[in-house]
């Protein structure tokens, strides 16, 4: 994937370049991964299956010529400006040094040691590990490595939660009340991100014409901790009293210069930007005139807004400090213990009679291991906690309110029960696809992969009957109607072929593969397997093997893509690796939290690898199969994560709401209550009052129930109510902005 | 002026919780459109109010768009309702101050759907550049 992000950046720098990727397997297991490598062949990067024999410098050229044998084994030979190799990682030169520091063990690779089902635990109790140091893996991941080992460390330090803290004191806030507007401007070049393709220093250039812009300059990188300082001296040495920064999305980076801006003393809505990257030169890379001139015009509309910008101040609300989460498999009951182990009450909610989930159908991990003593385990510490309330047979039916103050509906047999929370976790997990071909359903011999785990752990007397098996991988994954990865199934593949393996060594298997993704340290049980004279064949997307009965035995045909050869392989049982699906009641989980998927219909997260298991709805939080399709170590790290994320509010008292809500002008409202009927959240009253001796009518607002949608704003006749720093004068200045010549 | 060299400007009004979030996802996916829209954060597509729609158009926007999560997926749980029902005012106020409705748009993309806000984009400067500039351009 690290070659494919190159290659794809490359074109972008140079749309005609050629780039070519030697590959053996393609490994896009991660979320949209799949996605993002069919959009790299759309853009012409041309994948190659194969390990190139030999790399040559051609004397007279420098250039480099690469020989290959292609598919169908032909040689040929290509010559290129240059080769970048993919290189492996490895663990740390000092790790051995590290793990001898704070007593822990390290694994025959030379990575730090986990424990079976403890993803962050070390072998030495309260030492623990996150990211790349227990193996290679991707951003996502070590992201949620990590605040898994902090929720773990949470755990054990809850009695001293909170005991080191020192408040961070801003400086008083400037006084901008009647003073003119003076504007500073920072236009980012994101390295070339944005400078790549528009003109950044004319993009400055023309800021400093615009009515009230006292300064303006360009930045590499606007984001970077140098500018942040940068900035500060500016609104010091230019008297700033507007900050504008044009550069990436508000939704990411807002908060990062709002602190700043108050760190320099303004108050944190005096600040305003353009997002000349995401809507501009990401999305007009070919047209750098056009960008540019895009760029100019989103600094004026937000320069327009910004000489209007007003300070604000945030109201502060009580926060419940109890915790829901709803799924009671192994995610939701780790989310849960982690939460009640920090000192938190938890109301965890599952629709089956009883815990466990998917994990009830593990009956064997890859090294071998029995999980079902971490099972029964678990749902011993979850059903005697003390601080869980369970909710069996339950289902959600309404969550209102939001972060802090929810207020949900939880349903059995019919009964409703209120549960007042500060923040939920969705673990509602995910299913598996039932296939609906090669015979499945229809032929006793064909199984799913779950399927063959509780015959081998059932230990049943037809596999001892076994002559040949025939795994076939990819079974409702990777194609149209599911375009993605079920990143798990290799994996799950190679660990039932050992386990026959164990004890039937004669015993033939194949897996019929397209990829093999056992990735980072998994890849030593598919050398196993190898080893072990488990047979691995290849088949094309367009070339998919069959299946027919014949006299009792089933009979594989597939073809191989590098000979080119068609096969046919006798078979007494056939075993399916289907796709890892989204529970049907996932869309309806999502409308009662208004949270949205993603076009797989998994739960779509804020941020894909900086925060993978929030919501972009502040509270809400989410943890295992119903974000992705992931391993059970993955899970148990994505909801410890959770439970981190989700204390990050729990620990707090009280929470500062925003300041941009609605606000009633007073000489503008004359009650005639249009407004109030169409509040989502019932926040406005209307009120009578004396006022100059006779009774005026008015609407008041609830602070703690206005959300700042602003539907009043837009009822509103009479410009009576409005929304803080989204008034309809700061959207029409906007308008009127963009409808000038640059 | 012929249609080949007509650049429409359209203004886009998109609430912070979908449809900017569509877009910004159709930046990261790299999806290109037609640099004719000026993006409007609001926080929902229920904020705007119909008189903006109609200054922006009578003013000389040559479009007006406004974006909002799908029908069930509100962040404030039905904003966006409240922004399909002044649709049709909104219409008839155009067609009294001569503006063909076509220059307006309501349309729903979620956080998720990049490709979806480009096709919006792409679709909706096709439309505007075919009934050419608006009639009260300068």
């Amino acid at each position: 994937m690290y070659a494919t992000k190159e290659a794809i950046i490359a074109k972008e720098h140079e749309p005609d370049l050629d780039c070519t990727i030697f590959f053996i397997d393609l490994r896009a297991f991660g979320k949209g991964f799949d996605e993002y490598y069919n959009r790299a062949r759309e853009l012409g990067i041309n994948y190659v299956r194969c390990s190139p024999s030999s790399i040559r410098q051609i004397p007279a050229t420098n250039d480099l010529r690469i020989e290959y044998q292609a598919a169908g084994g032909e040689r040929l030979a290509e010559e290129f400006d240059m080769v970048v190799l993919s290189t492996g990682l490895r663990p740390p030169l000092e790790a051995q040094e590290l793990a001898d520091t704070f007593g822990i063990e390290l694994d025959p690779h030379g990575f730090a040691a986990t424990q079976d089902l403890a993803p962050v635990e070390t072998t030495r109790p309260g030492v623990f590990v996150c990211g790349p140091f227990t193996g290679p893996k991707d951003i996502p991941e070590t992201v949620m490595e990590a605040s898994a080992s902090a929720s773990k460390a949470m755990a054990l330090l809850s009695d001293e939660r909170g005991s080191l803290i020192q408040e961070k004191e801003y400086p008083p806030e400037k006084d901008v009340e009647g003073r003119e507007p003076r504007i500073g401007v920072f236009v980012c070049h994101c390295g070339k991100n944005i400078g790549g393709v528009a003109d950044v220093p004319s993009v400055v250039e023309y800021a400093r014409t615009l009515p009230n812009v006292v300064y303006a300059e360009h930045n590499l990188y606007t984001c970077s901790t140098d500018t942040q300082e940068q900035i500060k001296q500016m609104i010091a040495e230019h008297d700033l009293n507007r900050v504008l920064v044009a550069s990436c999305s508000p939704r990411t980076h807002e908060p990062l210069f709002r602190n700043t801006c108050r760190e320099a003393g303004l108050n944190e809505y005096l600040f305003e930007m353009a997002n000349i990257r995401d809507q501009c030169t990401w999305v007009h890379m070919n047209e750098p005139e056009q960008a540019t001139r895009k760029a100019k015009d989103l600094v004026r509309m937000a320069v327009a807004k910004a000489r209007m910008l007003e300070p604000l101040r945030k109201g502060s609300l009580k926060v419940n400090n109890d915790a829901l989460v709803l799924g009671g498999g192994m995610a939701g009951m780790t989310a849960a213990l982690n939460l009640a182990d920090q000192g938190f009450q938890v109301h965890l909610i599952e629709k089956q009679p009883e815990l466990g989930g998917n994990f009830r159908d593990v009956r064997r991990l890859l090294n071998g291991a029995d999980p079902r003593e971490t099972l029964s385990r678990t749902i011993d510490r979850v059903t005697s906690h003390p601080r869980i309330a369970l909710h069996l047979d339950s289902t959600l039916a309404a969550a209102e309110g939001s972060v802090g103050n929810f207020n949900s509906t939880v349903r059995r047999n019919g009964t409703e029960t209120q549960v007042k929370h500060g923040v939920a976790i969705v673990a509602t997990g995910a299913t598996q696809y039932q296939p609906t071909e090669y015979l499945y359903g229809e032929h006793p011999r064909v199984l799913t992969q779950r399927d063959l785990e509780g015959w081998i752990a059932e230990d049943r007397p037809e596999l001892r009957e076994l002559e040949s098996v025939v795994m076939i991988q990819c079974v409702g994954s990777r194609e149209e109607a599911r375009p993605y990865c079920s990143r798990i199934c290799c994996s799950q593949a190679v660990k039932n072929a050992m386990a026959l393996k164990e004890t039937r060594p004669d015993l033939t298997i194949h897996v019929l593969y397209r990829d093999i993704r056992t990735y980072g340290v998994l890849e030593k049980h598919y050398t196993e397997a190898r080893e072990k004279g488990v047979r691995f064949l290849r088949y094309d997307e367009d070339r998919r093997p069959t299946v027919s009965a014949a006299n009792g035995r089933l009979q594989v045909s597939t073809v191989d893509p590098l000979l080119n050869l068609a096969l046919r392989i006798d078979s007494d049982l056939v075993v399916l690796a289907p796709a890892i699906v989204p529970r049907s009641d996932t869309e309806e989980v999502g409308k009662l939290f208004k949270v949205p998927l993603n076009p797989d219909r998994f739960f779509l997260e804020a941020h894909m690898k900086l925060r993978p298991v929030d919501f972009a709805t502040d509270g809400l939080f989410m943890c295992g199969l119903v974000h992705s399709p992931k391993s059970l170590e993955e899970s148990i790290a994505q909801a410890d994560a959770a439970a981190a994320r989700a204390a990050t509010i729990l620990s707090k008292d009280d929470i500062r709401l925003d300041a941009t809500i609605s606000e009633l002008v007073d000489e503008n409202c004359d009650g005639c209550a249009y407004c109030i009927d169409p509040c989502p959240y019932n926040a406005l009253t209307l009120i009578e009052y004396m006022h100059k001796g006779s009774i005026k009518k008015a609407v008041e607002r609830d602070e703690a129930l206005c959300k700042g949608c602003g539907v009043c704003q837009a009822t509103c006749p009479k410009k009576g109510i409005f929304i803080r720093n989204f008034r309809l004068e700061q959207l029409g200045a906007m308008v009127d902005a963009a409808l000038q010549e640059a | 002026m012929t249609n080949d060299d007509f650049e429409p400007l359209i203004i886009a009004f998109c609430c912070n919780w979908c449809s900017y979030a569509g877009a910004d996802l159709a930046g990261v996916s790299r999806l290109q459109y037609p640099p004719a829209a000026r993006v409007i954060r609001v926080m929902c597509s229920g904020m705007v109010h119909p008189n903006l729609v109609i200054d922006a158009l009578t003013k000389g926007a040559d479009g007006v768009l406004i974006c909002g999560c799908h029908p069930g997926d509100c962040h404030y749980l039905e904003g966006n309702l409240r922004a399909e029902n002044r649709k049709e005012a909104i219409e008839l106020m155009l067609e009294d101050f001569g503006v063909e409705p076509e220059r307006f748009r309501l349309e729903w993309v979620s956080a998720s759907e990049g490709p979806r806000f480009a096709q919006v984009m792409r679709d909706m400067s096709e439309q505007v550049r075919s009934l050419g500039p608006s009639p009260y351009a300068v």
